[in-house]
């Protein structure tokens, strides 16, 4: 990819124990459950970081609470922390979230994404990137960031 | 003017018209389809097509063409020329193709180039000589209509910071407006001697003008007013009564000034505004909701005041992108959706006391 690399020692965090969901606490079985806080983490948490083998959960860029989430209201926000202060790679991130998101959720859902405020140098132009869908739709018909996207949604599908 | 014995104004769904397989990012009426020929609309979209709709004589809408197989990717925006015979379209392939429509059929007659990145919109001015078209390159081109398909770029305009997602003539006047990624609004003007210049850039700073990028504008149909819309949830009003095609001397200081901002109706991205004919804005955004204004004339403020006159919420099942009022029936609204349609609306009741 890139000569060098843009974090050569990133810090690896614990993995946090995968909790199993919690039965219904209504026995009616055909009652509407809605989409919640940890079935959002679910999705994005295994996303592969595009420079190590690591997952977004093991570098900490996600966590459960950065998923903001209102079913009743449709909208989702996930605040993510990149690696480094300068990372080059976090649009290429936030563009993963987006597109696993887009692929998981209902088409009513709104998603926003955001760079965790102070976490990084061009925090508002990578979150008004990330957030113009235009330039979504313009950057996922580039083959080569769309390749780079399906290697770091792949083990999300495992 | 009472138009159905007083009732409240409703927008009603007439028509709902499938095709497109990806999300429907443009639309555009044509203005002049031919004696005895009905409205024609064309739409484009994520499906690297073009559609094109006219109504039967039972009334239901089909689609006649697919225009398709030209551009390798997004059809971002289509817009017809003033006289109905040729379809310009933007594409994310840096291209814009010129279309034919003669006979009932279309015919891809030209291909401008010369954009670094996606095209983002095209249009037409008022005399049909001159086209438009801007680009994620932050550029705005200028294109003169020469015989035999031909067309000669006669201004590159560099400007804008940032990604520029429309531009539009303005109806009387070859004057041009392009808005961008970069919040502002420019004007752009020749000097006389065909050099085309920036002759006012309308921002937050200086003019009250949009804290984010501006998706998207129209005039109404003498041109001394426009709408624009944005990121920032707001459509503003402007006064564009000064002529800024003439060149500026030292006794003519005038400008565009901001009037109004209409703020708290949409609660997404607006992307799409357009100013009809009976004076009524719609505007179209990713809240899935359409909302329509008119000029609140009963208004004691100083200046004028907008009011709206209905929302409806969940016109569409996801983000509406493009909102157009049909030239041959004012009362006809379209409307495209990331969910792939194109809708008709029939507006009706009292819209405007």
């Amino acid at each position: 990819m890139v000569v060098g690399l843009i974090n050569a020692n990133p810090v690896v965090y614990e993995k946090k124990e995968r909790r199993s969901r919690q039965a219904p606490e209504t026995t009616d079985e055909n009652a509407a459950e809605a989409i919640d806080q940890l079935e959002i983490f679910d999705h994005i948490r295994d996303i592969k970081d595009p420079e190590h083998p690591y997952s977004l959960e093991e570098l900490n860029v996600v966590t459960e609470d950065s998923v903001e989430i209102n079913d009743e209201l449709s909208h989702v926000r996930v605040t993510f922390t990149p690696t480094v202060e300068r990372c080059s790679m976090a649009t290429v991130i936030g563009l993963c979230l987006r597109v696993k998101l887009m692929r998981s959720l209902p088409p009513r859902y709104k998603v926003d994404i955001r760079v965790a405020p102070g976490s990084h140098a061009t925090e508002t132009a990578v979150n008004k990137q990330l957030n113009d869908k235009e330039r979504v739709a313009a950057a996922l018909e580039n083959p080569n960031l769309l390749d780079i996207v399906e290697e770091c949604l792949s083990p999300t599908f495992a | 003017m009472a138009m159905d014995g007083g009732a409240a104004a409703v927008l009603r769904e007439a028509h709902r018209l499938t095709g497109h397989t990806d999300r429907v990012w443009s639309l555009a009426w044509n203005p002049s389809p031919g004696a005895g020929a009905g409205p024609v609309l064309a739409s484009c979209g994520g499906d690297k097509a073009v559609r094109i709709w006219k109504r039967a004589a039972d009334g239901a809408w089909q689609c006649s063409d697919v225009l398709e197989d030209t551009h390798n990717r997004t059809v971002r925006s289509c817009a017809w020329s003033p006289d109905g015979k040729l379809l310009a379209t933007a594409s994310f392939d840096s291209t814009t193709a010129i279309w034919e429509y003669s006979g009932g059929d279309f015919e891809c007659v030209a291909t401008l180039e010369g954009h670094e990145n996606e095209v983002k919109s095209v249009s037409w001015s008022a005399s049909g000589s001159l086209l438009a078209t801007c680009s994620r390159d932050k550029s705005v081109w200028i294109w003169e209509m020469q015989p035999g398909n031909e067309y000669e770029c006669v201004s590159v305009q560099q400007g804008h910071t940032q990604d520029v997602k429309m531009v539009q003539w303005h109806p009387i006047l070859d004057v041009l407006v392009s808005v961008s990624y970069d919040n502002s609004i420019r004007v752009w003007a020749d000097d006389g001697d065909d050099e085309w210049h920036c002759v006012q850039t309308l921002t937050e700073a200086n003019n009250c003008g949009h804290s984010s990028t501006v998706w998207a504008l129209s005039f109404n149909q003498k041109g001394d007013r426009m709408v624009t819309c944005s990121d920032d949830h707001t459509l503003k009003i402007w006064d564009t009564s000064a002529d800024l095609s003439q060149p500026k001397t030292s006794d003519n200081q005038e400008s565009w000034r901001h009037l109004s901002t209409l703020t708290g109706y949409h609660n997404r991205t607006i992307f799409s505004a357009h100013w009809s004919s009976e004076d009524i804005i719609a505007s179209g955004a990713g809240d899935d909701a359409i909302c329509l204004f008119a000029e609140d004339k009963s208004s004691m403020v100083e200046g004028p005041s907008y009011r709206l006159i209905l929302k409806k919420e969940k016109a569409h099942d996801m983000d509406i992108n493009c909102v157009r009022w049909c030239p041959q029936d004012p009362r006809m609204l379209a409307s495209a959706s990331d969910d792939g349609t194109v809708k008709l609306w029939e507006l009706r009741g009292n819209a405007l006391d």
